[in-house]
């Protein structure tokens, strides 16, 4: 048998195996999405520059939760804990600031402590008890919510604690979660009349979108970030060893116990960004932020072509995933859609989605 | 008086028992490889050659027994205190996984990296060079070092295995029934492997239950029956029917032949 030439391989073109990759669906969901909404709320303002901004934001956010929940998913675990997380980071932060009068620096940092080692703590449980990931962190889900009312009502007995924005002005680490970018650009273009500008009230003349959101440049580091890792590194070559088979990991050296564990940590890390740049965003905490952002998490990292199972992902996917969950949510509102078809929406696109994801990878890894 | 080099084993193993509480799965199990040659190692289901070669690759501590590697006596704590004495095993199910590229499963682990500033990556460029050649080497042409191993028949996914286990280093290699699930060529592709890696120098330790693969490579045959050998004989001295009948245990065998006529 010749090496060079074997008659059972076929060529391939180069077209198809660019194409064929685990973001063909996230792409193609990508660009229907857009096409749709480009149809039917093209004149709605929503791909104007305000539009625009308004559903990058929220894809951002989005994403933000999606990158964590992606590589753990990678590594063979679920974090169904995400979302009462966000909660708990927040009123973490909102109580340590507004009721113990500790400068907002130290209460987001404290908040990020206490929200890695409860990750710490998930993985640890997940991998000493043999428990499936998923009933952990849904313990997780209800206790950490449990904690949050119940530390919100004794502390200020109500559910929403206020009064975080004028604390945080000046505060450069609530600036990194809460501020904005290239404010001086906007005002420049708005100067020269390329964007629209306010043309009432006390912010006459200034313009509308006046900078860049941290909660995007938060989404984009940590897509570039975690791509990397996954993509160029040994510990990225180790997540996907991890969840794909973690016994035959460990036969070869790999350190599975270390990988998971640190994977927890890095979606709870995700889920405290989100929750700062929220607390920094309406200036208030409140216990029942979050609902639902463990699935919606999921969601994003399904659509991108992600096994649910494990050992089989991309970030990118993730990302679009995001974009796709942002555009559609944000979209319905611009289209003045009934707000209750988005669920609707969101579940064909997800079955859709999932459908043509694992056709595509049963192409790319030859599973029967 | 030393031995000359070739004449020590690689490994040896002098009556190794193991028991799991009341069960004896071995008792009194003594086995060796040599520099190059291809000792199989056959049993039925149930006689032991699992924990047997469990116990060679560090999984299990064996219960009472001598264990040497190259002449010295050795303690292994875990399976890498076993790898790290040149001993590699290649598992039937666990070699490699198939969601991931034949690169990455190749070098997972092990992974080359390069530095670029403080941060390192690993270098592909290498990784896959590497990758390529010793496929090539192994008589496997692959359409690109990314296809994911799933996209591999059986036999291939056993070579890779088996040429990851090479290139690391490895002195010892055993190979967990690695035909069991394979069609006729696809098995012929694998003992042609076993013979090229016995060619350079590597001892090589073949489980099967299957005695024409063993007949195709062995140099040597042991028999393991209920957790004891039934002693060593090398090629040329042993034909396939009393190496079925002490797998079998004898007797029984016999009168199941007869009754269907052939040998099983």
């Amino acid at each position: 048998m010749s090496a060079a030439t074997d008659e059972r391989i076929q060529t391939r073109s180069r077209l198809r195996s660019a194409m064929i990759r685990p973001e063909l669906g996230a792409v193609c969901g990508a660009i229907l999405v857009f096409v749709f909404f480009f149809a039917i709320a093209r004149d709605s303002g929503m791909f104007n520059l305000q539009g625009t901004m308004n559903w990058t934001v929220v894809s951002a956010q989005f994403a933000i939760i999606a990158v964590g929940a992606c590589l753990l998913m990678i590594a063979g675990e679920f974090d169904l804990s995400v979302g009462s997380m966000i909660g708990f980071s927040g009123i973490v932060i909102a109580i340590l600031s507004v009721q113990w009068g500790w400068p907002v620096w130290a209460a987001i940092l404290a908040a990020f402590a206490v929200a890695i080692a409860i990750g710490a703590l998930n993985g640890f449980l997940v991998i000493r008890t043999g428990l499936p990931s998923f009933i952990v962190t849904l313990a997780f889900l209800y206790i950490l919510r449990g904690l949050t009312i119940w530390l919100s009502i004794l502390t200020t007995r109500q559910t929403i604690i206020g009064g975080v924005a004028p604390l945080a002005e000046g505060d450069w680490l609530a600036w990194l979660f809460g501020g904005k970018l290239f404010g001086g650009l906007f005002v420049w273009m708005a100067e020269n009349d390329w964007i629209a500008t306010y043309t009432r009230g006390a912010r006459t003349g200034q313009p509308i979108v006046d900078g860049i959101p941290m909660v995007i440049m938060w989404a984009l580091a940590l897509i570039v970030f975690a791509h990397i890792l996954l993509t160029r590194t040994r510990f990225g070559n180790w997540i996907y060893a991890s969840g794909g088979d973690a016994q035959a990991a460990r036969y070869v050296g790999v350190p599975v116990n270390r990988v998971k564990i640190l994977m927890f940590m890095f979606t709870a890390f995700c889920a405290t960004v989100f929750a700062t740049c929220q607390v920094m965003e309406f200036g208030s905490a409140a216990a029942d932020r979050g609902l639902l952002k463990e699935f919606e998490a999921i969601i994003c990292v399904v659509i991108g072509g992600a096994l649910l199972t494990g050992g089989y992902g991309t970030i990118v996917g993730a990302a679009l995933g995001a974009l796709i969950f942002g555009v559609v949510q944000q979209g319905l509102f611009f289209a003045q859609a009934e707000s209750s078809l988005f669920r609707v929406f969101l579940g064909t696109i997800l079955i859709l989605a999932v459908i043509f994801n694992t056709y595509i990878r049963r192409m790319i890894t030859g599973e029967r | 008086m030393s031995l000359p080099i070739e004449t020590v084993p690689l490994i040896e193993m002098k009556d190794i028992a193991k028991h799991f509480g009341p069960v004896i799965a071995l008792n009194g199990v003594s086995f060796d490889v040599r520099s190059g040659e291809c000792h199989c190692l056959l049993g039925d289901n149930g006689a032991g050659k699992s924990t047997f070669i469990k116990t060679m690759a560090g999984v299990h501590k064996p219960t009472r027994g001598e264990m040497k590697v190259s002449g010295e006596p050795v303690v292994f704590a875990n399976p890498r205190d076993a790898m790290a004495a040149g001993i590699a095993t290649v598992y039937q199910d666990l070699a490699m996984i198939p969601l991931m590229s034949v690169t990455r499963n190749f070098w997972m682990g092990r992974e080359p990296v390069r530095r670029v500033g403080p941060f390192k990556f690993i270098d592909f460029k290498e990784a896959n060079r590497v990758t390529m050649e010793k496929m090539r080497q192994m008589g496997i042409s692959l359409r690109e070092p990314e296809q994911a191993v799933g996209t591999l028949s059986g036999g291939e996914r056993q070579t890779v295995a088996i040429a990851r286990a090479v290139h690391f280093g490895a002195k010892v290699l055993i190979l967990d029934e690695p035909t069991s699930a394979l069609g006729v060529r696809q098995t012929a592709n694998v003992l042609s492997t076993i013979d090229k890696v016995r060619k350079s120098g590597i001892g090589v330790v073949f489980i099967t239950h299957n005695v024409r693969h063993a007949l195709a490579v062995g140099d040597r045959f042991t028999v393991l029956n209920r957790g004891k050998t039934l002693g060593t004989a090398a090629r040329g001295q042993i034909k396939a029917e009393e190496l079925q009948d002490l797998m079998a245990g004898g007797q029984e065998m016999a009168e199941l032949e007869g009754s269907l006529g052939g040998t099983v």
